[in-house]
């Protein structure tokens, strides 16, 4: 099963890689990762994509927690929320297919981003299974390389993860805490 | 006022009230040692940096301040990581400082560059690399506060030479420390602490695991009102030992993998397991799926990740032991268990005929008598500090303690060679108190070398080697699980009295039981460090024990003709 980690974490250097530690340590094989700045100064999120059936893998989470340099940590498996990846394909497109790409390109609302003689770079934003579709329906055609950003994820409705911001968390922390059990 | 990086960091332990620092100078602190002048704290020059580990590892327990050992790069900083690692798996609050090359060749291999934070950030609660003069004082500061703050730790602080050199305008910030992600306040909720109270209130076979967070919190004497109250038996692991009064008659002795029978049997049958700052180690559980099996569960523990980690529990109650039991006291009521304590009293019994203690004398001088005799001669009052192995399960078994805070080994990481240097940190902690520290005679070479440290420094501590000519504890394991095919365990060892001798301090060797407790009298009036080694038993074993994977209740115990002397 595919689980979704967000995590908060102060905007130092080594900071991603403690936290990639906690699953390398355990033998979990990382599907996509991405870290990027806040709104917040010295506020980094990342999102993490393992694909583990270990029943450990909720663990994570506490030992996340346990990193000074982690703000805040949620499990997104199970909440409600909008992920996007973005790719950029490269695909080998000569006179004879290159309408036929097009029409593709159309139909998953993608976007040509560059023309070359021989190929297109075209680019699609989406969730996993929308640039899987594309990935396989051009595969046909000849890719000549792929890139993807990974994905990123948010929780529709409430900002659970931004409300606890790094102003009103202070040092006085929540005293109250319930064990993600 | 203008001052370098050095004098910055000396500036900032006499701050944190450090008193003493146990380390080993080279290249890349040589500022630091120049500016160790003309500071008031105390320098002990170890003879390794493991040894310098241990000794602040040993200081921190013994003292409940945090411990500072310091290193220099390259070689200096990789010999501190099994002392580290050590720290890290008992929670001691030890913060490691170490030399880096100066920051323009970081990442070059310069020499004896290491990447320092990198090796050690799965051994440590946290690390800093510090390049810049300015960052110098608010990472120690950070250092000493999550060092010695929630679940202790240790927390290293890798200086660069040149940060060390700068000089800089500074004055010391003392504003609380603020880290917005870390959070060692944490408490239970008001609805766990009820369903607590419900679940405490209608058991009828409590036992309580008593760990090392009741030492590290402060909570003996809330445990001892819990257990009083309740009338619950109360069994310390081997770091808790000394968390709850040894003669006490709710006491119940250690569990676990060498624990007594009848504490894994109270254990197996309890209706309810109350763990107080305890990590269900595999070698307190054995087979987990078969540990306490009728037993609900409640866990007190301030790091979220021990909950539902090993054992799975009913009732988690996260937050300081102390607090929490200052919390859940007022809400309990008196309670009686009498037919409970009865049956537990009946299952002693049967180990009594087993103990070496109580078998007639076959002439054999047991690594047992020794430790019993030491615990009469001292009267229980010493400080013992032991190594790892068959030693380490004598001492934590025949050696009872009453006192927290008596009694240091090396539980999680069980690192031979732990015992003599973590004894000097102890005697650094605590220098009116007698110190013992005892080893096998394996894990006593490992860092023997530092009885030069403790000559250097005129200390008196007393030494005691259990000198059974074996790894023992491994011997055990290829007796009773490789059709004793030694491989690799049979030891030749030095002379250790002229080793002792050859420091300028006393050596003493014992091969028989009537000479044990005047050598222990002698070691004890003479005023300098004395080593006494006892010839014991070659092959004797450790009992009883439960096979790794075991359920714990399914022991090997001591064969009675055996131990009547064959
Ligand atoms: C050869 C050998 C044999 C051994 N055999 C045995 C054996 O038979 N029996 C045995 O018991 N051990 C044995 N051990 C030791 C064992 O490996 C573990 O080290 C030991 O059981 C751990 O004890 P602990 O959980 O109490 O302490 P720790 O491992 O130090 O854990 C302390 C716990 O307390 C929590 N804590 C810290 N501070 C607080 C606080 N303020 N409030 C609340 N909680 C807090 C921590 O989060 C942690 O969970 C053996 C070791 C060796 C080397
Ligand atoms: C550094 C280290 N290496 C290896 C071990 C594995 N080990 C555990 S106990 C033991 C034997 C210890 O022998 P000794 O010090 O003579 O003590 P004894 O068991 O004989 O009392 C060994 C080798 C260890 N715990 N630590
Ligand atoms: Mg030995």
């Amino acid at each position: 099963m595919r689980h979704t980690f967000v995590a908060l974490v102060e905007d130092k250097p080594g900071v991603l890689n403690r936290v990639v530690s906690v699953f390398r340590r355990r033998l979990f094989n990382i599907e996509s990762l991405t870290v990027s700045h806040t709104h917040q100064p010295g506020i980094s999120r990342i999102t993490i994509v393992v694909d583990s059936d270990k029943t450990e893998v909720e663990r994570i989470i506490p030992y996340m927690h346990k990193l000074i340099n982690v703000i805040q940590v949620e499990d997104l498996t199970h909440e409600p929320c909008v992920s996007r990846d973005l790719a950029m394909i490269k695909v080998s497109a000569p006179p004879e297919t290159r309408s036929a790409i097009l029409q593709l390109v159309e139909v998953f609302r993608a976007r040509v981003v560059d023309v070359a003689n021989d190929s297109l770079i075209i680019e699609i934003t989406g969730d996993k299974e929308k640039i899987d579709g594309l990935v396989e329906v051009l595969q046909p055609y000849g890719i000549i390389e792929l890139v993807r950003t990974g994905i990123i994820a948010m929780e529709r409705g409430i900002p659970r993860l931004l409300n606890k911001t790094y102003e009103n968390q202070g040092v006085k922390l929540p005293i109250e805490y319930k064990m993600v059990s | 006022m203008k001052v370098t990086g050095a004098e910055i960091f000396w500036r900032c332990l006499e701050y944190q009230k450090v008193k003493v620092v146990f380390g080993y100078p080279g290249g890349t602190t040589l500022p630091i040692y120049d500016a160790l002048v003309e500071s008031p704290v105390h320098h002990v020059l170890t003879r390794h940096e493991q040894g310098a580990a241990h000794m602040a590892d040993g200081y921190a327990r013994a003292s409940g301040a945090v411990g500072v050992a310091l290193a220099t790069s390259g070689p200096g900083a990789t010999n501190l990581i099994t002392g580290i690692t050590n720290a890290q798996m008992d929670s001691v609050p030890v913060v490691f400082i170490t030399g880096q090359v100066v920051s323009p060749l970081i990442g070059y291999d310069a020499f004896q560059e290491t990447d320092v934070t990198g090796i050690t950030l799965p051994i440590t609660k946290h690390n800093y690399l510090i390049t810049d003069p300015h960052d110098i004082a608010p990472a120690i500061k950070e250092a000493f506060f999550i060092a010695a703050s929630g679940r202790p730790g240790p927390v290293l602080v890798d200086i660069s030479k040149d940060a060390q050199m700068a000089e800089i305008e500074w004055e010391y910030d003392d504003s609380p420390v603020q880290i917005p992600g870390y959070r060692p306040d944490l408490s239970p909720l008001p609805a766990d602490l009820q369903a607590a109270v419900e679940t405490i209130q209608s058991a009828r076979r409590p036992v309580i695991l008593a760990g090392h967070g009741i030492l590290i919190s402060g909570a003996m004497l809330e445990v001892l009102e819990f257990a009083e109250r309740t009338q619950t038996p109360v069994a310390c692991t081997l770091l808790g030992i000394g968390a709850f009064p040894g003669s006490h008659p709710l006491s119940l002795g250690m569990p676990g993998m060498h624990g007594e029978a009848w504490v894994n049997q109270t254990i197996q049958e309890a209706d309810l397991v109350l763990a107080f700052g305890m990590r269900f180690d595999d070698r307190v559980t054995g087979n987990l799926k078969q540990f306490a099996p009728k037993a609900r569960k409640i866990h007190i523990d301030i790091d979220p990740s021990e909950i539902n980690k090993n054992v799975p529990v009913d009732i988690a109650l996260v937050g300081d032991l102390k607090e929490t039991l200052q919390k859940l006291l007022p809400a309990l009521k008196p309670a009686r268990h009498d037919e409970w304590l009865d049956t537990i009293q009946s299952w002693k019994g049967d180990s009594a005929v087993r103990d070496i203690q109580n078998l007639p004398d076959n002439g054999h001088l047991y690594a047992a008598h020794v430790i019993n005799d030491l615990w009469r001669e001292t009267q229980g009052e010493a400080l013992v500090v032991s190594d790892v192995g068959q030693n380490q399960m004598w001492a934590a078994q025949y050696y009872r303690h009453e006192k927290p805070f008596t009694y240091f080994t090396s539980g999680g990481l069980g690192t031979m060679g732990f015992g003599l240097p973590a004894a000097i940190g102890v005697k650094f902690a605590r220098p009116e108190e007698e110190v013992w520290a005892i080893a096998g005679d394996g894990g006593f070479q490992m860092t023997q070398a530092e009885l030069s440290t403790l000559a250097q420094e005129k200390m008196k501590i007393n030494i005691a080697i259990l000198n059974n000519g074996y790894l023992g504890m491994v011997r055990q394991w290829q007796e009773f699980f490789y059709d004793k095919r030694y491989s690799a365990t049979p030891m030749v060892g030095p002379d250790f009295v002229k080793i002792a001798e050859a420091h300028g301090l006393t050596g003493i060797r014992v091969t028989r039981r009537e000479d044990v407790v005047s050598a222990i009298r002698q070691a004890r009036e003479i005023p300098g460090t004395v080593l006494i080694d006892f010839h014991v038993e070659k092959e004797d074993s450790v009992y009883p024990m439960v096979p790794s994977g075991a359920a714990i209740d399914k022991m090997i115990r001591r064969p009675v003709p055996q131990a009547q002397g064959k």
